[in-house]
């Protein structure tokens, strides 16, 4: 594993973690509407056992996210999530407005 | 995702191309599109042009295509910024280019200049720099900065530079050094068109006079490039 965990590659988790035999789920902002937190494309990489790494908000919805994430390890499929990002929760990760944000959720087989 | 899909999308990005994954956001159904590789079967023309685009742009983003919702991620290799000349400048153009998420790499054949201590954890060579500059192959999402004020070592470097096909390519100098310099590429058979590229005087103009307002200067310029190309 020489090269498998990059601090700035979430991927990278993801192998790691399916190497050691445990579970892994990517959720991905797949659209923003408003002001969003992180961009299209951003990435967060959970593990079976909730550990996560990468981020699709700032820390608005990574809670749901994460536990979105455990059932689809747990069960197989995948999930769209839609979140609206109220103008308080915005407050807090350094928006002025709020917006809303679709995250995609898949295993990693 | 499949195991086999991420370990092949991770293969890209250590081997520094660029790639992409389509995700039809109803089936789950998954394709990975590498540069210069034949499109997966299930991937389009259509979804093909998308993914060009979105890799150029460096954009990812939902599409509909025949129907179809997709997401297109884009794996992008990491911007590079090679800095000709291990100058004083060069210190704090490395800070600030790391800032803003670019590998760098100073390319000095002057040992004295390019002496370890001066630049902790960089990547500094001292090969010519037409050399250097040619195995380190730059492409669409590198940067090239001249600093040497040395025709002997600016003038190589920016031919190869000119001829490739990266982003910013900016030299260091006033007006009439920089007229200078245009005079001599044009005799060596660079074309006006290919002379238009370099940004010279370097770097956005804020009034910067100190070495580390310089290097702002110019990160500024080259972001401006990158995400707002003319």
């Amino acid at each position: 594993m020489a090269d498998a965990i990059d601090a700035d590659d979430v991927l990278g988790y993801a192998e790691a973690w399916r190497a050691q035999g445990r579970g892994a789920a990517l959720a991905t902002v797949v659209s923003t509407w408003g002001s969003a937190p992180r961009p299209v494309g951003s990435q967060l990489v959970v593990s079976d056992a909730g550990e996560f790494f990468g981020s699709v908000s700032g820390g608005c919805i990574e809670g749901a996210v994460i536990e979105a994430a455990q059932r689809v390890i747990a069960g197989g499929g995948i999930q769209r999530l839609r979140f609206g990002v109220t103008n308080e929760m915005a407050w807090e990760v350094g928006l002025a407005c709020g917006g809303d944000i679709e995250i995609f959720v898949e295993r990693i087989e | 995702m499949k195991r086999e899909l991420l370990d092949r999308l991770l293969r890209a990005r250590r081997a520094k191309r660029p790639a992409a994954v389509v995700t039809d956001l109803e089936t789950g159904e998954q394709w990975l599109v590498e540069s210069g590789e034949r499109a997966p079967g299930g991937v389009g023309e259509e979804t093909l042009a998308a993914v060009r685009a979105a890799l150029r742009a460096d954009r990812a983003g939902p599409v509909e295509i025949g129907g179809r919702a997709l997401f297109i991620n884009v794996y992008n290799p990491p911007l590079r910024m090679i800095v000709i000349g291990a100058v004083h400048i060069a210190q704090p153009l490395v800070g600030a280019a790391r800032l803003a998420g670019f590998e760098v790499f100073v390319i000095d054949p002057r040992h004295a200049f390019a002496a370890d201590a001066r630049f902790p954890d960089v990547r500094v060579t001292t090969q010519w720099p037409d050399e250097a500059l040619a195995a380190l192959a730059p492409d669409a999402r590198c940067a090239i900065v001249a600093l040497t004020h040395d025709p002997k070592l600016d003038d190589p470097a920016l031919a190869i530079a000119l001829r490739s096909e990266a982003f910013y390519v900016g030299a260091l100098g006033s007006r009439k050094t920089h007229a200078k310099r245009v005079e001599r590429l044009r005799e060596q058979g660079v074309s006006d068109e290919q002379i238009a590229r370099i940004r010279g005087p370097v770097g956005l103009a804020i009034g910067a006079r100190t070495p580390a307002e310089i290097a702002i200067s110019i990160i500024a310029e080259v972001v401006q490039q990158l995400r707002q190309p003319a």
